[in-house]
């Protein structure tokens, strides 16, 4: 890539400009959800199930009303009198609110009590007395399924069974031949386990409803703050919520990874107990809460299957996948996809002929079906089909690498139709693997590789070329509750040449404030460090959806380019006016206008916006500000290779990732340091999923593990040394050229890790391990093969 | 996570915090770093009424070499542990052991004497003070009385401690020359408990035979356990390599592991055998290198 | 419940209060003082968002009752600018990128201040092990290793 077109002082895009928002947060000056404190705040805390599947016999609030600070205790009963106790999900299906007969999992809210602080509501949470019956949890999809099993949810008029959706896609015949015909088939079950994002800061809100006005003001941990306001006021409507009276504020968020994009019952809790009482109710979860409570990642169980000709060449491609969704499908992908985009799962490969279909269940499970860090689902399917190109590597006897090399898609052959329908705009896979293959010097590794089996040592090399797909949506085909997944940049010029841009997603660590300005600075020639840019208050920014799914480069980042190109028409026709020429002898060039063949007359963006307040032509409208709302013509399609090196403790499973190479390709590159900041985080979020992280249940469906020290997030000391460097194919439709990003590391670094394990035990019959690959696991394995000490 | 309500107190001398025990009887609970008891109370595992906060009371948070023994102040930092010269130079096993436990932030409070005393088999300290033959000087109503490390961990989550006593010092013979020791800990990440660990703490004499050899094990059974078969087999020896693997399968045998989320039985039982003789080997190499 | 009146000194302010026995420190500095720069991200010690120094010592500010800090001396990171200019480990943090949503950020940096104190010269697999109760989300760690590193090389040069 070229250098950055403008230069530092402007520091548009290519630059490696700080973060703005730094200067509070290095201060301890954030302000998060738990930061706000109003006047009159009391605090909520909440009762939860110790069974994963209980009719609820009888609620006891007297001895809790009886603690001094108390105000109410919430039940489910309360919340029936505004038939607020149930609430519909993203995903069209329901969701209980507060339970008034039954709990669905473990660790549901049962109660919710209101204190003035949040010492009191916990003793009050201790004294609520619950009767339960318990009964037998279905906690395993597999057994959900059964003819015998319960129905979990007879509140859903007519079920019968468990099932929750089925989905599929691609040709079930075609590729039903193409396997008939195959010169070999490879077919592996792969689970990927339930996981949760664990962001460091927990979900809470601050709920302020003030009856004098009829306005509810929420401060809250959303991703998506314009969505949640209307979801409120389609929720709350019938109780007097209208949505002119909602305002809901996304204040600094401690992380998001798709956990806070989801409505979790403890804030439509708050927004109901501030109404009815009348004051600020603040609630945040505890930590054991968040892990066992709030939206889980993944739980998918796949059968993949790859048939190939005898040369290598892969033909077709077949996953079916039993979902385990929890009690409610309360998934945040868009309502046409079910199974988000698991559809991108022939991957980096030109694979003609596949198909993929899934069934959903219910279990006494948490709900949830978020995306921990990927564009609904992604990570699942790449790491399915990774996986399975190892598996089928490992049958002809070939180098993963060389394998990969012949099926890729070409440079040539984008846009490419894949078979399952999307269009990928573009990519050079060959490249981005050679690049990785280099800088880690893959012969020599496969070589010492060869001496250290001689050596009874295990050592393994594991490669992932994935492709992402991530940017949602062209609005065709992608809405939520039937609101299309636009998003949204406004932007104000003052008359001193500053500006003031307001956009629809909401940063939670990604540095908006500093990427947006810089495509604004790239633009307009305004420096980006004169750029204010606000997001998460819809009382304020105009109406987008969000920030997840690495959309908000691909959406809200393009409507900033397309706004500025609004500003300059505007711009362009007062400079002309300034200049006396017409407005097609002018030139734009950084920051300013100037005439055709005589570069002296000019006038700077600066000027203008000056002018625009104090000397604009006549019949035109003062101010320059535009406002866009960006509608993508296509998904856009990430990808990159990854190797990595691993080295086995034979006697003790312990794995040593000893490096690990990631060669990433977003298209054009906004800011090298935060895109280098979001591949290390990302890296270090595949990691973990690959070898630390699951969330266990027991077979009556107790979480086994659900605190901090025993959801084993990595330290510094666990997580390896990345080294990164990217290739740039820049993206055909994106007015910057630019793809999202954040996400592409998480979705292609645990296939990468498991091959590098599979590979260093493949020589003793291993052909698959399911993350996360623990010194357990390997230990386990080892002895199996009759290899362990 | 909100712990209960509690009534604080703070004794200046030891005999006031043992009239407190006296008056509060199980109620009371001794207060040192509190790392491993206020995490309990915000779950409310833990209640007690009265906490009894120690730190006030001058002259517990020292170590000094004196007559042959390391004295170890009940109210020693673990951190003050890595700090310190003496262990530096001659405790390889303490110091590998203190480096070990939870993280760098937990060590500045947590203390050495908590560590034994709240009894738990997958705390670090115990399996290192069977190792290298420690006692603990307790203080009770009746004055105060050395205990055996051997006779400290009776059982589950239990000590010796009587119930108005109070640990106040850990004695560790100081090591002749030609002594080394290690601890190895396979935990599945920073902070976390053993999957298994081993204690070692030997001496050789100028031919290389053992002299003196103490070998424990962490979080393998209800309590610390002291790999008594491995220790016996080594006594007197100059251990081979073949003879080292059997200590190792001898300590494994010695261990009582329960299957948990770190793995199975039989896997712990593996990585005691492997880690025992990891070890001896690394004792013996430091030993070597203390002449 | 017992009430106590406790006096600290907080980065440089003697602070004297009545609180509850059983006040977590983290609390007491977030809701009786409005500090809200030191945060929780745990209940069981493990994340380190919530780190301050206790007579310069890092500690998990949610597993220290209030009463216990009685005469003590806290910092947080309130408290690491000194006279309007930044901590060197301030400025690096940001130098080095080594933050992104800034939750973990300064239990970050308070540990990191007491680490260096101890280790001024750090190799980076020391610096890996002194921040490993500190949980990071976002970064990875990487430019935290760097901005440490880099404060390190700053306040070297400061006393040179």
């Amino acid at each position: 890539m070229n250098g950055p077109k403008t230069s530092p002082e402007v520091g548009g895009i290519g630059h490696r400009v700080k973060r703005k928002e730094d200067a509070r947060f290095i201060r301890g000056q954030g302000k998060y959800t738990d930061d706000v404190v109003l006047p009159g705040m009391l605090h909520m805390d909440i009762v939860r199930s110790p069974y994963a599947y209980a009719k609820i016999k009888s609620i006891n609030t007297d001895a809790a009303m009886a603690i001094p600070g108390v105000h109410a205790v919430i039940t489910g009963d309360v919340l029936k009198q505004y038939n607020l106790h149930w609430m519909p999900t993203l995903m069209s299906d329901t969701q209980m609110v507060l339970p008034t007969d039954t709990v669905m999992y473990q660790s549901q809210e049962v109660a919710a009590v209101i204190a003035d602080d949040r010492y009191i509501a916990a003793d009050a949470v201790e004294a609520v007395e619950v009767e339960y019956e318990p009964m037998q949890a279905v906690v395993d999809p597999f057994k959900a399924m059964e003819p015998d099993a319960p129905v979990l949810r007879p509140d859903k008029e007519g079920k019968t069974d468990n099932l929750i959706w089925h989905w599929e896609t691609g040709e079930r015949e075609a590729t039903e031949k193409v396997f008939q015909n195959a010169d070999v088939v490879v077919k592996e079950n792969i689970y990927l386990p339930r996981i949760h994002v664990a962001s460091i800061e927990t979900c809470g809100c601050v709920a302020s409803f003030d009856p004098a006005e009829g306005k509810l003001t929420v401060w809250m941990t959303t991703q998506a703050p314009h969505a949640i306001r209307t979801v409120v006021a389609l929720v709350a409507g019938h109780v007097g919520l209208s949505e002119e009276k909602i305002r809901i504020i996304a204040p600094d968020i401690g992380g998001g990874f798709g956990g806070k994009v989801p409505v979790y019952p403890g804030y439509v809790i708050a927004i109901a107990a501030s109404v009815v009482i009348g004051k600020p109710v603040k609630w945040v979860e505890d930590r054991s809460e968040n892990l066992q409570a709030d939206s889980f990642a993944r739980d998918y169980h796949m059968g993949v299957e790859l048939a190939a000709n005898n040369s290598g060449k892969m033909e077709a491609l077949r996953i079916k996948t039993i979902a385990d969704y929890g009690y409610t499908d309360a998934a945040a992908n868009p309502s046409k996809y079910p199974a988000g985009m698991f559809s991108i799962c022939t991957g980096s490969y030109d694979i003609k002929t596949a198909f993929t279909e899934m069934d959903a269940y219910y279990t006494n499970k948490p709900p949830g079906g978020v995306a921990y860090r990927c564009s609904f689902r992604v990570t699942e399917a790449v790491h399915a089909i990774e996986r399975i190109v190892d598996v089928l590597a490992q049958k002809l006897g070939r180098d993963p690498a060389e394998l990969r090399m012949q099926n890729f898609i070409q440079p040539d052959e984008f846009p490419y139709q894949s078979a399952l329908g999307w269009e990928y705009d573009s990519g050079d896979y060959p490249r981005a693997l050679k690049l990785a293959m280099e800088k880690i010097g893959y012969d020599d590794l496969r070589r010492e590789q060869v001496e250290k089996r001689a050596r009874g040592e295990l050592m393994g090399i594991g490669i992932s070329s994935f492709t992402e797909i991530v940017g949602a949506g062209p609005s065709k085909d992608f809405d939520i509750l039937g609101i299309k997944m636009f998003d949204s940049c406004e932007v104000r010029i003052h008359p001193t040449g500053k500006a003031i841009a307001r956009f629809g997603t909401k940063s939670q660590g990604q540095g908006h404030e500093t990427t947006y300005a810089q495509i604004l600075a790239e633009e307009l020639g305004i420096p980006a460090a004169h750029i204010q840019v606000e997001e998460g208050d819809t009382d304020t920014a105009p109406y987008g959806l969000g920030t997840y799914a690495s959309r908000s480069t691909p959406t809200a980042g393009a409507a900033a380019a397309k706004a500025a190109y609004k500003v300059r028409d505007k711009a362009r026709k007062i400079a002309a006016h300034l200049l006396e020429v017409s407005e097609e002898d002018l030139e734009w060039e950084v920051g300013k206008f100037y005439v055709k063949g005589s570069p002296e007359q000019s006038k700077t963006i600066q000027d203008i916006a000056f002018a625009a307040y104090t000397n604009h032509p006549e019949g035109m409208e003062a101010g320059l500000e535009a406002t866009h709302y960006y509608d993508p013509p296509n998904m856009t399609f990430p990808f990159g290779s990854y190797i990595c090196v691993v080295d086995i403790d034979r006697k003790t499973g312990v794995i040593n990732v000893r490096r690990f190479v990631a060669i990433d390709d977003c298209g054009n590159i906004i800011n090298p340091m935060i895109l280098e900041g979001q591949i290390h985080g990302g890296l270090t979020q595949g990691l973990a999923p690959a070898m630390y992280e699951e969330l266990i249940y027991d077979e009556q469906g107790n979480i086994l593990n659900g605190n901090f020290m025993d959801y084993l997030l990595p330290t510094a000391v666990e997580t390896p040394k990345w080294e990164t460097d990217q290739t740039v194919t820049p993206c055909p439709h994106h007015p910057l050229g630019a793809k999202g990003v954040a996400e592409s590391p998480t979705v292609g670094a645990p296939p990468a890790i498991a091959n590098a394990v599979v590979d260093a035990l493949s020589h003793l019959g291993v052909v698959n391990m399911d993350i996360p690959i623990t010194p357990f696991k390997v230990w386990q394995v080892l002895k199996e093969k009759g290899a362990a000490a | 996570m909100i712990p209960p309500s509690f009534e604080y107190l703070t004794p200046s001398k030891i005999s006031d915090a043992i009239a407190m025990l006296q008056k509060h009887g199980e109620e009371a609970k001794i207060l040192a770093g509190g790392h491993s008891l206020i995490p309990a109370m915000r779950l409310r595992l833990s209640e007690p009424g009265y906490l009894i906060d120690i730190s006030g009371i001058q002259g517990l948070d020292y170590i000094l070499e004196e007559s042959g023994q390391l004295r170890i102040g009940a109210m020693t930092r673990e951190a003050s542990l890595e700090e310190s010269q003496i262990v530096r130079e001659k405790y390889p096993l303490l110091l590998d052991t203190a480096k070990m436990i939870a993280d760098p932030s937990v060590r500045n409070v947590a203390t050495v004497g908590g560590n034994l005393a709240h009894g738990d088999p997958a705390n670090d300290h115990p399996a290192t003070m069977l190792a290298l033959g420690a006692n603990v000087v307790v203080e009770g109503p009746n004055g105060s009385r050395e205990i055996g490390i051997d006779d400290f961990f009776p059982d589950f989550f239990t000590t010796a401690l009587e119930p108005e006593e109070i640990l106040t010092e850990i004695r560790i013979p100081s090591p002749p020359s030609g002594s080394g020791g290690a601890y190895l800990k396979i935990e599945r990440k920073v902070g976390d408990y053993a999957a298994a660990a081993v204690a070692c703490q030997l001496n050789i004499d100028s031919g290389g035979s053992i002299q003196k050899i103490g070998i424990g094990l962490t979080n393998v059974g209800s309590t610390p356990i002291r790999a008594s078969s491995a220790e016996q087999l080594l006594q007197g020896k100059n251990p081979d390599e073949n003879m080292i693997a059997e200590a190792g399968r001898l300590s494994a045998a010695d261990s009582e592991p329960m299957e948990d989320l770190r793995g199975s039985a039989e896997y712990k039982r593996a990585l005691v055998n492997e880690l025992t003789q990891r070890a001896i080997k690394l004792s013996l190499q430091r030993a070597e290198g203390s002449r | 419940m017992s009430k106590h009146t406790v006096t600290i000194d907080i980065n440089g302010t003697t602070v004297t209060k009545e609180v509850d026995s059983r006040m977590l420190l983290v609390h007491f500095l977030r809701e009786e003082l409005q500090m809200t720069g030191t945060h929780i991200g745990c209940d069981t010690s493990s994340c380190g968002a919530c780190t301050v120094l206790m007579d310069g010592r890092s500690v998990k500010s949610c597993t220290v009752y209030t009463v216990q800090a009685n005469g003590r001396s806290v910092k947080t990171i309130e408290g690491m600018e000194s006279g309007g200019a930044l901590h060197p480990l301030q400025e690096s943090f940001h130098e080095e990128h080594g933050l992104q949503c800034g939750f973990c950020t300064p239990g970050m940096i308070m540990r990191a201040t007491e680490f260096l104190e101890k280790n001024p010269n750090p190799s980076e697999e020391e610096i890996r092990w002194g921040i490993s109760g500190n949980l990071c989300r976002c970064t990875g760690y990487v430019n935290i290793v760097k901005a440490i590193q880099n404060a390190a090389e700053k306040m070297q040069k400061e006393v040179a």
